[in-house]
């Protein structure tokens, strides 16, 4: 497998502080490669935004990161934790090293200024070197990366659709060539036909920049097609991770699997669709055990007590996946 | 372009509907001029005077109505106002440009300052939640909540008086003559410092207020969360993504704010006797000078309109969502 280049370990985030906190996302690690796209799949309020905006230090007050660490590998460089970095170095890291397409496309341009000096002003704080010339012409030619007519840069926001917004913050996101684009729900706010245009051409963009993804949704089936890699969280806590194909034709957890049961394959015979029953679980007030357990439909014995440990199941030999399932205990590591 | 204009097209039928309103409504008081000059004089007018009074007043021809509206629109065109009759023989357009000034200065200076304080206060305590500006609000709050006359009147007691730096009431020295000299501008200052001070502290909390909640709920915008993603320094995020988005709903405020400049300080003007606009209606009002009033009603009603016009041009260059064409 290629060398990593964002490592999470055992990241906890919580909102608002003491007794009354939420965790929102309970240690979790997971591993981002070098040039591959990890999707993120769960429900509303499974922690999956809690999470990207956690590793980048973005989190808005009462969220507050209350342990773990975030390893960065530059390229060439020696790695080391993001969320120990200075003010002033998180700033540096910021789109330079880590940029974000957030989940709504048509409030992330500041309605007030021209594209082209939201698309400069990245620049301007990274680079203050680069002169307005050159400036100019880097923004020119991201919109043209992204399909948009350079001669746009000086509409504002509103004289543009939903659609090119989202392909400007994608230009924007690329123009410091980050190691790590973070899509946050990218697509929601678009319709079905544009979504596949935008990640086409994002997929297209990664081949020949050579970006990794961390694709976050709750669409699974977009995430089979565009990822490599997926990992499905409930509850605050990664409960399976593995190959795209290995999920979708075997996913080991009840909950992966009910995720998957939800939507219609597009191939192959025609097969009844299930929900998950139940509701996703109150942050506040988190089931005991696997959280779960109370919506599994295999749930027994040690679920409602014990919480299972994310791990390589033992009872299979599948590399390079693991699950936390009291059906498929991890293998013990010792 | 197009909607600029039909927004102008707006404010000269509205400014047709003032004035026009402004011509009628003396003219359904009962009663004219003359016979409350009369009463003014107590009788002491012999029947020659007040014939010419009659003539003075333009009020002897048996003109109608219409003919006297078109004369009336004759006259403003002509900066005619009429006589006044509380100053009386002096023209009403006289008496209005020698207390305008007075008003603009003291007041439209005092707004600009309150403005921009208040909203770079504003920026400070919505983006630094919980930070000391935000200790500011219920000061601010406090003082904006005490009736003005009574804030005023106690300023004059604890603050001037005859040993005080502080004149309690004038515009300047009473025994200076106005003009731009060494003399009188110091004068004039000194006087305008309490005035000022007074309308300073009562009115900085709105501004204060309105632009903090406006920051607070910008600041919760997708946009900031990508300026702040972006690695934009904290400072370009506040002011140029913020601060400037948040800056909207005040610049109309405050362009509002200064259409009221001129007729809204009748309290300042009346508690610190500063020979201003507001000073002069209360006068006018007093001595049932219609002409006065009139006119300056005349340039309330004008300056209202003005800065409206003048909201509509700073939102169309502020926020491009408000041009209609590309």
């Amino acid at each position: 497998m290629s060398q990593p280049v964002l490592e999470i370990r055992n990241l906890n985030v919580d909102y608002g502080l003491g007794d009354k906190a939420v965790h929102a996302v309970r240690d979790v690690s997971l591993t981002l490669h070098r040039g591959e796209v990890l999707g993120l799949a769960g429900e509303s309020g499974s922690g999956k935004s809690t999470l990207a905006y956690g590793l980048t230090r973005l989190l808005p007050p009462p969220g507050v990161i209350t342990g773990g660490q975030v390893i960065y590998h530059p390229e060439g460089g020696q790695p080391y934790d993001v969320l120990a970095l200075t003010d002033r170095k998180l700033r540096q890291f910021r789109w330079a090293e880590t940029a974000i397409v957030f989940q709504g496309a048509m409030n992330s341009l500041n309605p007030v200024h021209k594209i082209s000096t939201q698309l400069t002003d990245v620049l301007r704080a990274h680079e203050p070197k680069m002169s307005e010339h050159t400036r100019g012409a880097r923004a020119r030619e991201m919109l043209k990366l992204v399909g948009i007519s350079p001669d746009r840069m000086d509409a504002y926001p509103h004289q543009l659709s939903g659609g090119m917004r989202q392909r400007v913050m994608i230009g924007m996101a690329l123009i410091l060539q980050p190691q790590v684009v973070i899509m946050d729900e990218p697509t929601t706010a678009l319709d079905v036909v544009m979504q596949r245009q935008i990640l086409g051409q994002l997929i297209e963009l990664r081949e020949r920049l050579g970006f990794s993804v961390i694709f976050i949704t709750h669409d699974l089936s977009l995430l089979v097609e565009f990822s490599n890699r997926i990992a499905i969280m409930y509850g605050g806590r990664i409960v399976e991770e593995a190959p795209a194909a290995t999920i979708y034709r075997d996913a080991l957890h009840p909950y992966s699997a009910g995720l998957l049961a939800s939507f219609p394959a597009l191939r192959g015979p025609k097969r009844e669709l299930a929900g998950i029953p139940g509701s996703p679980p109150d942050l506040a007030g988190m089931p005991s055990g696997c959280s779960f357990h109370p919506r599994c439909p295999k749930a027994f014995d040690p679920c409602p007590t014990t919480i299972p440990v994310l791990g390589p199941p033992a009872d299979l030999n599948s590399a390079g996946r693991s699950v936390a399932c009291w059906l498929h205990p991890a293998l013990e590591i010792s | 372009m197009r909607y600029f204009l039909q927004r102008i097209a707006f404010y000269l039928f509205t400014a047709w509907a003032a004035i026009t309103l402004n011509f009628f409504i003396p003219r359904l008081v009962p009663g004219d001029p003359v016979q409350s000059l009369i009463a003014k004089y107590r009788g002491q007018l012999s029947s020659d005077a007040i014939q010419s009074l009659y003539v003075l007043f333009g009020l002897d021809k048996q003109e109608s109505l219409w003919q006297q509206y078109l004369d009336y629109w004759k006259q403003i065109f002509q900066g005619d106002l009429g006589l006044s009759f509380t100053f009386f023989p002096a023209p009403v357009s006289q008496v209005i440009s020698q207390a305008l000034p007075w008003t603009v200065m003291l007041v439209g200076i005092t707004t600009i300052i309150s403005f921009m304080l208040g909203t770079g206060l504003g920026v400070l305590a919505g983006w630094r939640r919980g930070s000391w500006a935000d200790g500011l609000l219920p000061v601010t709050t406090f003082f904006s909540s005490v009736p003005y006359f009574w804030l005023g009147i106690i300023a004059i007691y604890l603050l001037a008086g005859p040993d005080s730096f502080f004149p309690s009431s004038g515009g300047f020295d009473s025994g200076l003559v106005p003009a731009w000299d060494q003399y009188f501008i110091p004068s004039a200052i000194q006087h305008s410092l309490l005035p000022a001070l007074t309308i300073l502290i009562s009115s900085v909390s709105g501004w204060i207020l309105s632009m903090r909640n406006m920051m607070v709920t910008v600041a919760s915008e997708d946009y900031i969360t990508v300026a702040h993603a972006k690695g934009l320094s904290e400072r370009r995020v506040a002011v140029s993504y913020a601060a400037r988005n948040a800056l909207l709903p005040n610049v109309s405020g405050f362009a509002l704010s200064l259409g009221f400049i001129v007729g809204g300080t009748l309290l300042v003007e009346i508690v610190f006797s500063y020979p201003g606009l507001g000073f002069t209606l209360l006068q006018a009002l007093g001595a049932k000078d219609y002409p006065l009033m009139q006119g300056i009603f005349l340039v309330i009603t004008i300056s209202v309109l003005v800065a409206n016009l003048l909201a509509d041009v700073a939102y169309l260059l502020l926020d491009p969502r408000t041009r209609k064409e590309g």
